[in-house]
């Protein structure tokens, strides 16, 4: 057990929980941004998917990491924009939407990968560029600090950042005041002459901007390459992830952080005769048990009406 | 103007039709753009599945897991729960089942039933996880189903690699079932099993079941108007969790058909997705169990072409996924059409009233 | 005295017949508390939906500080200096107090970021500028009502507004948020505001009012200072009309009790008490109407009669067994019918067949359905009769509830409630918004379910139906029986008037 205890609890342990968490809290910001503003988006396994691929398409292409980051955006903002559309202006049930958005992005991807790279399981064959690794000047000398927070790559601290960005406009932004008034009272919003849609739009666009850069990330940090569904459920965690954080910026970054544990975790217990399996499903377990522990305290307290 | 009518009648089947025949004219578009040899890869990919008796083997057995899935969706979407998680009852009752078949021995005669009933009492429990959240405490059906069906993965991965692993074979896959346990391939040349005939079967059964039991009523009410149901003295506690558990047990059932039919063995070591098939063609069908039958065999049909094509041309068969998602977005986009059938129902409301005006 | 606004002619007719404004006149002068008094469907909440740039008029125009004006939504309105208070507080529960003023309008620094100092202090001027204190970085839903509605009166102020319209205020007030309110609205006159005042509630109506404006039946009935009118008159004016009803023959048997309520305690989710200690009977062979205004409690009492909602206290005895705390389902095997209030609601699911809706509290008895499976052959044939017997004019029983008109998806209902024999029949609005026909249609099926021995509990804001077809009647006021009549001969809705509007009771 020691030499475990004592891997678990190292600086590796954090350096890596970082690394593992990053994916998954990109998309956890999009999706909590988007149900601040009312609506529940399921897509961003999609649109990871799609800005993953695109920007190691992209970077092979044209040799440029700038071009790769600039076209995965966009990529993963217009996969947003579809669902926008599909949705506010021509009524589609946001949840069939966006499935059937993550099967296109799914089929797409593989499609493209087999044009462009001749291969379907992977684009590894293409000479794409990776976002690069931050080692962090002074930090990096602290002895056990440095190891768990220096040499991360650039888009890990960029993660990190965005959560005080999505603070930020949430919270110190006109546009934010309006998603939250949008998803909190439509009507009330509409009374002030606030574009009901107009905002969501706007939420799904920027859930659309985070969720790509966590494609990019994959495909482009994580590794060097683009693999079929490689995002692997991610999307759907996120929803979980930001649902544990009540949708705030700092819940969701524990929320996210919570399954990068876990996922680290498994990692290192492989080592351990305890099936990886059983650890991995604890996340999600410990989703349905706190979604069910907060409607349960929410009907005690309202009195149990109709 | 008999036609406008018709038209106005069947107006969501029409607008069903027309968005299929969009994804097909989108996918021959696709197919021209890409293949060098555009005619000879559109005809793989329409005509394939019937080129050989294999072939139309595989559209077959390809559809009969899709049609369970369907038909475990459609229950719960037509009490308007929204639960995805078919795809871990699949899954679930798959593992579970292989192993309980591998753990326990029953004669031969009923050896696949009990089997089969035990994977579709997985499933149900499976189902009844969301449903009693949902019923009790309000708790959203699609997030908890989704997760449900992660938890389903690990643990039926568990089970069969730490506890009925074959660790004789190369990958890592359960022990072979025994032979009285598989379903029985019938046609020779092809890989057609006694499952289709099962699932088929089920169809009917659940086409039975919504449109002429009394929970099928209920349910069917329920997914209407929750507050007509309840007002009517339906017990809408009860619905939701059924609604949801029958739809497990179906999963479970239809997992196991496809490993006892095609597999014989437990070997998934990734999610087949046949629960997300099974929304994609209970959209398509309109959570009606008979329609379902033809959207899983048009699915089928799709990806056994796509696959076709993919063998003997250069457009890869993710194609097909692509015009899946067209095919759903349109079905789903309610404002689709809805401006010609406004127009429809304006003029018809207009010609009655100048032909009562007359009539008086 | 300036006139701010001048409402000439307008005419309102709705795309499905209804005339609801039928050539409204009258004027508001600046710097008055101008009430406006109707009962519901008078026409009163049309005429502020077009003031407001809701609702567009067929005929008339308005003239506002002298100028023609045609708005074309609420912002437009609000950009013209008009705001309006709804019923229902348009708030964001979790945003603070300041946030919810300055939504839409909110201060910035650097163009980008929410200057959320500024917005306290914005926010800050203009609840001192007219003595309305509120907390300003409190959140909306840690407030209680009253508070709220003082931040959508200040939200409507600092938008510049200079004409306040007020709907029903003080119906989720307690009595002291309205002595605040009333001085609120006092002050705010002094500050030059005019104020439009829509209430029931003619004790208010007096209290503040400098004018008065009385709506009936879509038209002006008076305009007049409030201080020439008492409120008996205010209340005469609002509903009495010339006698235009038949009132039904008398029942030929009048029974032993059927339904017994006791003592019905309720308090709502905003722990307001609405029901305060319900009592009476309802006999075999007789109809008790209950008039009243909407809102005073008989929508929680219809749910609570019929199991859709639990009562904090009391007893409901139906055929002589206590059904208090019963299902839906138990209920209605005591033999009682409900003809909800929301048709479209809760008494069809209007996406299913006729046939489907007309069974939805027998499919599962005998012959409806045979074992597990539900009968449809016999189904089929009893819908074609049941629309038969009560004129339900569609293709088939396979048509959906959709395809029919207000009028024949009521009558789907009376078939369904009416067909089974009721001991008890429960009916909340049952001839709301359908068309003539069918209404007596409804009216003549009731008074025969009551000559054959049904109780009936007939709860109408409709005062004609109260009077054609009630043995007795009840007045309800603010969750209490506040008058009975057990004679109801010669009685006109001049008598009925005043108990329902808040004027009168008994003692």
């Amino acid at each position: 057990m020691n030499p475990l205890l004592k891997s678990i609890f190292s600086a590796n342990f954090v350096f890596a929980t970082l690394r593992v968490t990053t994916p998954i809290l990109f998309p956890a910001i999009g999706v909590a941004i988007t149900s601040l503003s009312g609506s529940v988006n399921i897509a961003l396994e999609g649109i990871m998917l799609v800005s993953a691929f695109t920007g190691v398409v992209v970077s092979a292409f044209t040799g440029s990491l700038w071009l790769a980051l600039i076209f995965g955006i966009l990529a993963g903002v217009g996969m947003a924009a579809l669902l926008g559309y599909f949705h506010l202006n021509l009524k589609a049930d946001i949840i069939i939407a966006a499935i059937a958005l993550n099967m296109f992005a799914s089929g797409i991807t593989v499609f493209l990968t087999y044009i462009f790279a001749h291969d379907k399981g992977t684009t590894s064959s293409l000479k794409s560029l990776v976002f690069p690794s931050v080692k962090i000047p002074i930090i990096d000398k602290i002895p056990v600090i440095g190891r768990m927070f220096s040499g991360l790559n650039i888009l890990t601290y960029v993660a990190l950042i965005s959560v005080i960005v999505f603070y930020y406009i949430v919270y110190k932004t006109p546009l934010g005041l309006r998603i939250r008034a949008v998803g909190q009272n439509p009507d009330a919003a509409e009374s002030v002459g606030v574009d009901v849609k107009k905002v969501k739009m706007y939420s799904l666009l920027l859930s659309g901007f985070f969720g790509a850069l966590g494609g990019l990330y994959l495909s482009m940090g994580y590794v060097s390459w683009f693999s079929r569904d490689m995002t692997a459920g991610r999307g759907f965690i996120a929803i979980a992830a930001a649902s544990i954080g009540g949708n705030l910026p700092l819940g969701t970054f524990f929320g996210s952080l919570l399954f990068g544990i876990v996922n680290t975790l498994a990692i290192f217990l492989a080592t351990l005769k305890v099936p990886s399996e059983l650890i991995q499903m604890i996340p999600y377990v410990t989703t349905v048990l706190v979604l069910a522990v907060y409607a349960i305290q929410k009907s005690v307290r309202s009195g149990g009406e109709e | 103007m008999k036609i406008e009518k018709f038209i106005l009648k069947y107006f969501d089947m029409i607008r069903t039709i027309i968005a299929v025949l969009i994804g097909v004219m989108v996918s021959v578009l696709v197919i021209y753009i890409i293949s060098k040899s555009p005619g000879h890869s559109l005809m793989y990919f329409l005509t394939g599945p019937f080129m050989t008796r294999g072939r139309i083997g595989n559209l077959l057995e390809t559809a009969t897991p899709i049609l369970f899935g369907g038909l475990a969706v459609s229950v719960p979407f037509q009490a308007s729960q929204f639960n995805v998680g078919q795809e871990g009852a699949i899954y679930l009752g798959a593992a579970l089942g292989t192993a309980f078949a591998l753990s326990f021995h029953f004669p031969a005669f009923m050896y696949a039933v009990v089997v089969l009933a035990f994977a579709g009492l997985i499933g149900a429990g499976w189902g009844y996880i969301p449903g009693i959240l949902k019923a009790k405490w309000k708790v959203d059906e699609l997030v908890s189903s989704l997760m449900m069906n992660y938890v389903a993965y690990f643990l039926g991965l568990y089970m069969i690699n730490y506890h009925f692993r074959d660790k004789s074979a190369g990958f890592l896959v359960s022990y072979e079932l025994p032979h009285p346990v598989w379903l029985k391939q019938f046609i020779p040349g092809t890989r057609i099993h006694l499952g289709i005939i099962l699932a088929v079967v089920f169809a009917f059964l659940v086409y039975y079941f919504l449109y002429h039991t009394k929970l099928g009523y209920e349910i069917r009410m329920t997914g209407f108007n929750l507050h007509f149901a309840k007002y009517g003295g339906i017990n809408t506690f009860k619905v939701i969790v059924l609604s949801q558990v029958i739809g497990g047990f179906i999963a479970g059932v239809g997992g196991m058909v496809e490993v006892m039919g095609i597999h014989h063995r437990f070997n998934w070591q990734m999610s087949p997705g046949y629960g997300w098939d099974g929304v994609v063609v209970a959209i398509i069908g309109h959570n009606h169990p008979l329609l379902i039958i033809l959207a899983s065999l048009f699915l089928a049909y799709l990806r056994v072409g796509g696959q076709v094509m993919n063998l003997l041309s250069d457009v890869p068969s993710e194609m097909v996924t692509v015009i899946e998602s067209i095919i759903i977005l349109l079905i789903t986009a309610e404002a689709f059409l809805s401006q010609w059938k406004y127009r429809i129902t304006v003029k018809q409301a207009a010609l009655k009233e100048v032909s009562d005006e007359s009539a008086t | 005295m300036d006139t701010i606004l001048s409402i000439r002619n307008i005419v309102k007719v709705y795309p499905n017949g209804v005339v609801a404004n039928k050539g409204i006149s009258f004027d508001i002068e600046k710097n008055t508390i101008h009430a406006l008094v109707g009962e519901n469907g008078a026409g009163k909440t049309t005429l502020m939906k077009i003031l407001f740039g809701i609702e567009k008029p067929q005929e008339g125009k308005i003239i506002y500080k002298g100028k023609e004006v045609h708005f074309k939504s609420p912002l437009d309105a609000i950009h013209n200096g008009i705001g309006m208070v709804h019923q229902h507080l348009m708030l964001a529960p979790d945003l603070t107090v300041a946030e919810n003023l300055t939504l839409g309008i909110e201060p910035r620094k650097w163009k980008v970021f929410l200057d959320t100092k500024k917005a306290v202090d914005i926010a800050k001027r203009v609840s001192e500028e007219f003595g309305m204190e509120v907390p300003l970085e409190k959140r909306v839903r840690d407030l209680p009502i009253g508070i709220r509605q003082r931040v959508e009166i200040l939200k409507a102020l600092l938008r510049n507004a200079e004409l306040l319209i007020l709907d029903e205020p003080t119906a989720v007030l307690t009595p002291q948020e309205t002595e605040v309110l009333f001085k609120t609205l006092f002050d705010l006159k002094k500050h030059g505001k005019t104020i439009i005042f829509i209430s029931h509630k003619l004790k208010e109506v007096k209290a503040i009012a400098d004018r008065v404006t009385v709506i009936r039946d879509g038209k002006v009935i008076a305009t007049e200072d409030a201080g020439n009118l008492t409120e008996h008159e205010i209340a005469e004016l609002m509903v009495g009309r010339e006698i235009r009803f038949e009132r039904i023959p008398p029942s030929p048997k009048v029974g032993a009790p059927l339904l017994k309520v006791k003592n019905i305690r309720y308090r709502n989710k905003e722990n307001v008490e609405v029901l305060k200690g319900v009592s009476f009977e309802v006999r075999s062979g007789e109809i008790l109407g209950v008039a009243g205004v909407e809102g005073n409690g008989q929508t929680e009492l219809v749910e609570i009669l019929t199991g859709l909602r639990k009562a904090d206290e009391g007893s409901i005895v139906i055929n002589g067994e206590e059904v208090i705390g019963k299902t839906p389902r138990e209920i209605r095997e005591k033999g009682v019918s409900h003809i909800p209030e929301d048709r479209m609601k809760n008494g069809v699911a209007e996406n299913a067949k006729i046939k489907e809706n007309l069974i939805v509290d027998r499919y599962y008895k005998n012959p409806f359905s045979k074992g597990m499976f539900v009968d449809w052959k016999f189904i089929t044939k009893y819908s074609a009769k049941l629309m038969k017997d009560f004129n339900v004019l569609a293709t088939s029983p396979d048509a959906l509830v959709s395809s029919l008109s207000g009028g024949n998806i009521q009558k789907v209902v009376v078939a369904r409630e009416l067909s089974m024999n009721p001991s008890v029949i429960i009916a909340d609005q049952p001839v709301r918004g359908i068309d003539v026909g069918s209404e007596e249609l409804v009216h003549r099926l009731l008074k025969e379910a009551r000559d054959k021995g049904s109780a009936i509990f007939l709860v109408s804001a409709d005062l004609d139906e109260v009077l054609e077809l009630s043995s007795r009647i009840i007045v309800i006021y603010n969750g209490e029986i506040v008058a009975r009549f057990d004679d109801v001969e010669g009685l006109t809705g001049k008598d009925l008037g005043p108990y329902m509007l808040g004027v009168k009771r008994e003692a």
